[in-house]
């Protein structure tokens, strides 16, 4: 099977500022593929390319078979979006507000509003103004008119901000069940709960791909060495000691212990010995698994 | 510095907040998670007298939340997602109202906001309209105004929904100096496991009552052995072998790998069975072993999904912890 997206040296400038920076990545069909970065690290500008809403300066980009500088409206019809800012119609009920949308995109047809408010749990609130539902229900229900279409290609703009982690994963099983139809999802987020819900995982940064991979190959394969918990006091000092010890890649405070990343070749001994020569009373050093946002944080901050 | 004993408040039927009780001391983080509408809000908004409770009290530094409300209320500094800030007004000018509007003496206002604002990294930036800063510097400027009273309890309610993971990592760095440099009391609900990890204590609020609390390590010790990762393809075929075992609970499904919830005791009985049953060619399993269970466990655990009841440890006196009533 042919990818859903094949992005090649996606480049994108805004003057003299370059938002997205020689980028390629493929994605296949029923893949789920999250996408972290901070604010400005070119996420959004990377899926108004993909989506044909935005020229790319540079390289080029396949979505769905269609070139997005040449095709875009066809591709859009395919492709669902759903964002934390997308538009309800406060004063309309649920079902209002679906048929709408699922009227501009020529798939207003009863049936398939039933199905969809089902998928999303929204049956018995079809009455509901869309002012009067909770957050999380809003989310509900802006997932619902992103999928009314059928698209094969769901673009999802942090769609579990802000929700616990127990409807997280009511949201993520209709999710997975989509991608098990061959539905291919890409997914924006600022949490790394929820980048632990994507098979994949791209992380961006001033403009650049850093990595993309399985959360697991991430955390195995990414980081340079291997993770810590300091327990010492005094904490803080024991954190500026460790900020500038040799062979310490990453060191930051973690509630009442600290989180280091060591160098190849170091192990905690490195951290006791620097931790002992500044003084410092040691009370363990222990290896740890490193999280997603080690990761992270090593690559992006 | 923060105690809540027996306190409750409904709304009509619901009981929002029903009879908890907790501690907080100075120099720690305390995390207060659980799903929406679980009562956390509510919690927060008793605790700075901006409701009511029905029953039981709250004591702030020693004073009374209900009887002794403007004494206790000048030792909070509390943000929320949506505190307001003045759109047109410099950030110097912002944090001068708040400082105004806490009383701080006229002497005394411009010293203080400019240290803050230091403390927060935005100095740089005391001349810029509040409308013009970005999502991450109207955050660290909330909390500044949060702080610019010198409080010595700090409520924060879910802070970093929506923004940034490296704004998130700057201000959580922030917190963590303030407990460990001025011993101030923390209390923070969040949605998020990641954050919750950071806290000294977590605990777990369910339809208004606190089911458990304890250290991340104590609340992880709760499904110790009996967290299996099963990873491999095809995932979604593992997921369909895994949910008909016997001696598994609950299958979280992630997005490379599988966490599987065993009864206690039974997680070798399991990965054996299961590698019997996966072996075939059908099957390509990557990893399968028990692996340290993560707060995201534990709270689905907790949150009583199915019929995959957790014990809740002893330590708290509560005859009817029932997760799922």
């Amino acid at each position: 099977m042919s990818a859903v997206i094949r992005a090649e040296n996606l480049t994108r400038r805004f003057g003299n500022f370059t938002a997205v920076d020689d980028v390629s990545f493929e994605v296949q069909p029923g893949e789920v593929v999250g996408y972290l970065g901070p604010n400005g690290s070119g996420k959004t500008t990377t899926i108004r390319m993909l989506l044909g809403l935005l020229r790319p300066s540079a390289g080029h980009a396949e979505v769905l078979g269609y070139d997005v500088v040449r095709d875009p409206e066809r591709l859009r019809r395919q492709c669902g979006y759903m964002s934390q800012k997308f538009a309800l119609y406060d004063e309309l009920t649920v079902r209002e507000n679906l048929a709408f949308y699922a009227g501009v995109y020529g798939a207003n047809q009863p049936r398939r509003l039933g199905e969809v408010l089902e998928w999303v749990g929204l049956v018995g609130r079809e009455g509901q103004r869309a002012a009067a539902l909770s957050s999380g229900w809003r989310q509900r229900l802006a997932l619902a008119i992103a999928l009314v279409h059928r698209p094969r290609l769901l673009f999802l703009d942090e769609p579990t901000t802000g929700v616990d982690p127990a409807a997280r994963r009511a949201s993520w099983d209709l999710i997975y069940a989509l991608a098990g139809d061959g539905v291919t999802v890409l997914v924006t987020t600022h949490y790394m709960d929820e980048a632990e819900y994507c098979g994949r995982v791209g992380i961006m940064r001033g403009g650049r791909l850093l990595a993309m991979d399985a959360p697991s190959a991430l955390k195995t394969q990414t980081l340079p060495g291997r993770a810590w918990d300091v327990f010492a006091a005094p904490l803080l000092h024991s954190l500026a000691v460790l900020e500038h010890a040799p062979g310490v890649v990453r060191a930051g405070l973690s509630g009442d212990h600290l989180r280091a990343i060591t160098a190849p070749g170091h192990d905690g001994e490195t951290l006791r010995s620097a931790l002992h020569a500044a003084g410092v009373t040691v009370q363990s050093v222990e290896v740890v698994e490193p999280s997603l946002e080690d990761v992270f944080l090593t690559l992006a901050g | 510095m923060i105690t809540a004993s027996h306190l409750s408040r409904a709304f009509g039927k619901v009981r929002a907040v029903d009879d908890v009780s907790l501690r907080v001391e100075a120099g720690e983080i305390y995390g207060l998670v659980g799903p929406d509408g679980a009562g956390k809000t509510t919690f927060i908004r008793l605790l700075c007298n901006a409701l009511r409770a029905d029953a039981g009290e709250a004591t702030i530094a020693g004073f009374s939340a209900a009887r002794q409300p403007e004494l206790a209320r000048a030792q909070i500094g509390y943000l929320s997602q949506r505190f307001s800030l003045y759109e047109e007004l410099t950030v110097l000018e912002n944090l001068r109202f708040f400082a105004e509007v806490r009383g701080l003496p006229a002497r005394e206002w411009r010293p203080r906001c400019m240290d803050i604002l230091k403390f927060v990294g935005l100095d740089a930036f005391s001349g810029r309209r509040a409308r013009e800063l970005s999502g991450g510097m109207k955050q660290k400027l909330g909390l500044a105004a949060a702080l610019v009273h010198r409080p010595r309890i700090i409520l924060l309610d879910e802070p970093t929904t929506g923004v940034d993971p490296l704004t998130r990592q700057d201000f959580w760095q922030l917190i963590i100096r303030l407990v460990s440099e001025e011993g101030v009391a923390v209390l923070v609900s969040t949605p998020y496991m990641d954050e919750a990890s950071r806290c000294a204590r977590i605990g777990f609020l369910h339809r208004g009552k606190l089911l458990t609390e304890g250290a991340p390590s104590q609340l992880r010790a709760m499904l110790q052995g009996r967290v299996v990762e099963l990873a491999g393809q095809p995932l979604r075929e593992l997921r369909r072998v895994a949910g008909q075992d016997a001696g598994i609970e609950n299958v979280q499904m992630f997005g490379d790998r599988l966490h599987l919830r065993v009864m206690p005791g039974k997680a070798d009985e399991v990965i054996a069975r299961l590698a019997q049953q996966t072996a075939g060619a059908a099957f390509q399993v990557s990893r399968l072993r028990a692996v340290p269970p993560q707060l995201e466990d534990v709270f689905i655990a907790l949150s009583g999904d199915a019929d995959g009841a957790l014990k809740i440890p002893g330590g708290i006196d509560r005859p009817d912890t029932g997760a799922h009533p």
